[in-house]
């Protein structure tokens, strides 16, 4: 079967779930081939990527990789397009992975599909558009299908391969290295797990009704293991980091399951949330919109409801 | 300063969306259009950019003869111009059609600097500003929440999954901007009357030097196999609460193995 290529999203030398989950899907369509991109690759990150499928390990390690706004990971995967004829690439539809996708679209004339939660035969994508009103089944008709998959679309299984690495080096045009990232600004996010790459998310709206408030929300979270979300009404107020927010103008989750306290669920939050696989509400409006998404739903305070929740979280444990 | 802002008109989110049954594209007439959120941001960005440094705003926009709504939205915020990419033929263009397109209107019309909003909130695919930076060779800063020009360099903040990256370049370049990084302007009663008398220039398919060949649905690198609406979710258990409302939750969320 051919190779597909599979551009690793790692932290840290730490290869991420979102990846591990793109290897079980290339297994399916192809044989996975890993690809590193930049310094930081260990026998942990070999031993990992191996276990779920890759046959094979391209490591272009060189700094200048990461040094340069994604130019230069498009330009790599371009070349090794190039020289290895793969069936298909897939990135995580991370807002990096799509910018290192459509590059690599232009680069090699072929047709990119974003965000899809689904991929079968044929590299027939699914996708779910108009905040998640629609479901589109969608394919690259032009060249090589590059197609940006969301995190959670499916579950990571481990299935070992030869893991065989062959390194690449790459010299890197000067348009790549024209928009020159000069430090990297870490901000403190405690043991919490990504937003978007989460299993549970947690999200706050305009009923936790203060910044302070915002703690019962994060209590939740971290009994559960989850990531904090929040809604633009939230935000707005300033009641939580706009990085966070969830939603058409934030970001987009995909989680196993959503937890909505006080959110109403307007279209431009549902944008965010719709393809979560089971969503459970909190809210005192028992008209609220959100209910109409909820697989649970708690019509109630949240200040009552949800430490409540969290205490017998903990109980279970 | 040559700052062009490209701005996109797109349903209005609050109504119901749809694809079109003959040809699968976003059907653009059955609902209000919009100026895209993200680009009232850029479009603000750039107006105040020349404030600081002189020069002059041209709006670009690529879409049917509705979208002169949008252009106009942009000039009454107070850009100078406008430039309206507009053909037949760029009808059902997908995002490489479409960047290569506008990549050659932005040749044609010549920029320091080009700044849009980082996603439509229709196709919401994030890769146009990466494409036209790939398309037109100039340094690619996008996602950027602060932008400093300084002569000739530029710098921005760009956001992260883990904080942000601090990015320089040269000029010319791309930038594209996220939520938050200002607060857009309202139009002024002043400003909606002057953007009547402001230029508004279109160019056709062969105006901008595209070829039609690489533009249009049937061009397209990737296509719509078939769509539906999405079943409606199964109705869910709702529940009021009677002080055990977290502990009822806790059985649901037992029941399906979350806890």
């Amino acid at each position: 079967m051919s190779e597909i290529l599979v551009l690793v999203e790692q932290v840290d030398g730490e290869v991420k779930k979102v990846t591990l989950e793109l290897l079980t899907l290339a297994r399916r369509l192809g044989t996975p081939a890993a690809v590193w991109a930049g310094p930081g690759y260990t026998p942990e990150a070999k031993a990992k990527l191996a276990e779920y499928g890759a046959e094979t390990i391209y490591v272009a390690g060189s700094e200048e990789i990461t040094g340069y706004v994604v130019a230069p990971k498009a330009e790599m995967l371009a070349q090794l397009v190039g020289e290895k004829s793969p069936a298909a690439v897939l990135v995580a539809a991370t807002a990096e992975g799509k910018e290192v996708a459509g590059r690599l679209a232009v680069k090699t004339d072929s047709g990119v599909i974003t965000d899809a939660v689904g991929l079968g035969d044929g590299f027939v994508a699914e996708q779910s558009i108009f905040g998640g009103g629609v479901n589109v089944q969608a394919k690259v008709s032009r060249g090589i299908p590059i197609v940006a998959v969301r995190p959670n679309s499916t579950a990571p299984e481990a299935a070992a391969g030869a893991g065989a690495e062959e390194e690449v080096s790459v010299s890197l045009s000067d348009a790549a290295k024209s928009a020159r990232v000069v430090e990297r600004v870490k901000q403190e996010k405690g043991a919490r797990p990504e937003l978007t790459e989460a299993a549970i998310v947690v999200s706050g709206g305009r009923g936790v009704g203060s910044a302070e408030n915002f703690s019962v929300i994060e209590g939740l979270a971290d009994a559960l293991g989850a990531a904090v979300g929040a809604s633009r009404a939230a935000t707005d107020a300033g009641w939580y980091p706009h990085q966070f927010q969830v939603g058409q103008t934030g970001k987009t989750v995909s989680p196993q399951l959503y937890i909505a306290a006080g959110i109403s669920g307007a279209i431009q939050h549902r944008a965010g949330m719709q393809t979560a696989k089971t969503i459970v509400a909190i809210n005192k409006d028992p008209e609220a919109p959100i209910f109409e998404l909820a697989d649970y739903g708690v019509v109630g305070d949240l200040h009552q409801v949800v430490p409540q929740l969290t205490e017998e979280v903990d109980k279970r444990k | 300063m040559n700052i062009v802002v490209c701005v996109k008109q797109v349903p209005d989110t609050a109504t119901e969306r749809k694809l079109r049954s003959d040809d699968k594209t976003l059907d653009r007439d059955a609902v209000d259009g919009v100026v895209n959120e993200l680009d009232e941001y850029a479009v603000e960005e750039a107006l105040k950019l020349k404030e600081a440094h002189g020069g002059e705003v041209t709006v670009l926009t690529m879409g049917p003869g509705k979208a002169t709504e949008t252009i106009r939205k942009a000039l009454a915020m107070g850009a100078d111009k406008a430039v309206h990419l507009i053909d037949d033929a760029l009808h059902g263009s997908d995002a490489l059609g479409t960047s290569y397109a506008m990549a050659q209107a932005l040749k044609k019309i010549g920029f320091d600097l080009v700044i849009l909003g980082s996603e439509s909130t229709d196709a919401r695919t994030g890769v146009l500003p990466a494409m036209l930076a790939e398309r037109l060779g100039t340094p690619q800063l996008t996602l950027a929440n602060k932008v400093e020009v300084d002569g000739s360099s530029i710098k921005i903040q760009r956001i992260t999954d883990y904080g942000f990256d601090r990015v320089e370049a040269s000029l010319p370049a791309v930038v594209s901007v996220v939520e938050k990084i200002n607060e857009p302007r309202y139009p002024s009663f002043k400003g909606i009357m002057a953007a009547k008398k402001k230029p508004v220039e279109t160019l056709g398919v062969a105006d901008a030097e595209i070829d039609a060949a690489q533009v249009g649905l049937d061009s397209s690198w990737s296509q719509v196999v078939d769509f539906a609406p999405a079943p409606p979710r199964a109705a869910g258990t709702i529940v009021k609460d009677e002080g055990d409302g977290g502990a009822k939750a806790a059985e649901f969320l037992a029941s399906k193995k979350f806890i």
